[in-house]
């Protein structure tokens, strides 16, 4: 599968590939910050853990980071990430959540 | 208040609903509160997989409730167990005759043991440290103490007929993860831990079956060592001669070497890291937190607990002039040695002004609770001095 991703449907092939099933009550919709790259991160990281760990680990993240994180994720725990995808989700989790100075 | 609900039905199935507005007790007020199936709202940290926190205020009792007790997954795929037909296979090149063990062989063919332990996640508090390091953002609650009621593992791998070559022991629990590269989640430990009478598969926790949030039917329990040991859902011990190279040994769960005291795991350790093991000595302060008001005159008491690596607590001091002077608080129940173990000090009201309040505790292994954190990447073992601040008015 290649480009931007829709976050919901991805999810729920993922889930359904994994052998399992999701429903989101459409009135609270998952709360990270707007601008590009946003539903690519949201797509991916959910596959495996829901999103509080973006916000919460935001004052302990900075560029450097992030870039540390999502390398961990691609190569220890075998999240599908190509170049590209891992240049946007840290430009949004950067640009979105670096709470370190 | 507005809610999300998320169902997740897999095959062990599992429901959790969100209330974004609800609020902790006073103090708390930052943390949102979650319920999983059979729980109570507990702080909520990650919905998935669950990482969910004990309140302050369910620390206060002498063993932690069930509903209560913190919830701590790495892998998102968590099965429902069938008691009856899980099974528990104990194997590896250094056991004599492999078994396969029901439950009920569990139950009914090895001596029943109990004892009250606090069961401590490796990273708890890990959100108070500063500076910030990543990883669950933890306060004081990823952690409790239960009365665990089961089977030595020594009485189990000595039916294997453990070898003499054996050096380590290697848990695995039904847990597993969502995608295929991501490393299952199993652990081990020395094989001289692993023979401790004290070590133990629990079946029970506070009179009751493990709830599913615990590790149900069965987990091991490695009563004064962190809570990254005791395998929840276990469902295979393999015996080896040689030391585990899984990724949660070898690359998480690891502290500088040298820099901690505690045993020191030998055929885990390298010259830079070294898995962290004992839990240090630490308390917390449940009677009150910072800010609180007391009114003058009012009879007012500082209590909370303190632990250790099951030496067990010699003494807890307190300081109620910012660590000036330092009185011995009073003691409560011995529960055992791996409990913890209640403090208590009458706090003085006679005039108004600020109490600027330090507990410190130490244990009979003789260490003490130190004044400043030691800065490590996982952010583990933050057992500082605690102070709290409080307002005679």
């Amino acid at each position: 599968m290649k480009g931007a991703a829709i976050p919901a449907a991805l999810l729920a092939g993922l889930l359904a590939a994994a052998g399992l099933r999701i429903a989101v009550a459409a009135d609270e919709p998952l709360a990270l910050a707007d601008g590009p790259g946003r539903d690519l991160t949201i797509g991916r990281c959910i596959i495996c853990h829901s999103l509080e760990y973006i916000p919460s680990n935001a004052p302990a993240m900075n560029r450097a980071g992030w870039l540390k994180t999502i390398q961990k994720m691609k190569d220890r725990f075998g999240a599908p990430l190509t170049d590209e995808e891992s240049k946007q989700i840290l430009d949004y989790l950067d640009g979105h959540y670096s709470g370190k100075t | 208040m507005r809610r999300r609900e998320l169902l997740l039905g897999a095959a062990g199935g599992w429901f959790a609903v969100r209330a974004l507005g609800a609020l902790a007790a006073a103090g708390e007020d930052k943390d949102a509160l979650g319920t999983l199936a059979g729980k109570r709202p507990l702080i909520q940290r990650a919905l998935r997989p669950p990482n969910f926190e004990t309140p302050l205020r369910d620390l206060a009792a002498a063993f932690t409730p069930n509903d209560v007790f913190f919830v701590r997954y790495h892998l998102a795929v968590i099965p429902r167990i069938d008691p009856a037909t899980w099974r528990l296979t104990v194997g590896g090149s250094s056991v004599g005759s492999a078994l396969t063990l029901s439950l009920h062989e569990l139950q009914h063919d090895f001596e029943r043991v109990e004892l009250a332990a606090v069961n401590q996640c490796s990273g708890n508090r890990r959100g108070l440290f500063t500076p910030r390091v990543p990883g669950v953002q933890w306060g004081n609650g990823a952690m409790g103490n239960a009365l665990w009621s089961g089977v030595r593992l020594r009485d189990v791998l000595r039916r294997a007929r453990i070898a003499p070559d054996a050096l380590e022991v290697v848990f695995n629990g039904a847990d597993t993860p969502v995608l295929p590269g991501t490393p299952d989640f199993v652990k081990s430990l020395p094989a001289e831990r692993a023979l401790d009478e004290n070590t133990l598969i629990a079946l029970a926790m506070n009179g009751r079956p493990l709830p599913h949030w615990n590790g149900a039917p069965a987990r091991l329990v490695v009563p004064g060592w962190t809570g990254t040991y005791w395998v929840k859902h276990l469902t295979d011990i393999r015996v080896e001669p040689q030391a585990f190279e899984g990724f949660w040994m070898k690359a998480a769960y690891r502290l500088p070497t040298g820099a901690f005291p505690g045993y020191r795991f030998a055929s885990q350790e390298t010259k830079e890291t070294t898995p962290i093991t004992e839990i240090l000595v630490n308390s917390l302060i449940t009677s009150h937190v910072s800010g609180a008001r007391l009114r003058r005159g009012a009879t007012a008491a500082l209590a909370g607990k303190a632990w250790d690596n099951g030496a067990g607590i010699e003494g807890v001091e307190v300081s109620t002039d910012g660590r000036a002077s330092w009185r011995d608080a009073v003691l409560g129940k011995d529960l055992g040695r791996y409990a913890w173990r209640e403090f208590r000090m009458p706090l003085d009201t006679s005039s108004v002004g600020t109490l600027n309040v330090a507990v410190r505790a130490r244990s009979r292994n003789g260490t003490r609770q130190p004044d400043t954190l030691t800065v490590n990447p996982a952010g583990y073992h933050d057992n500082i001095v605690q102070t709290v601040t409080l307002e005679v008015v």
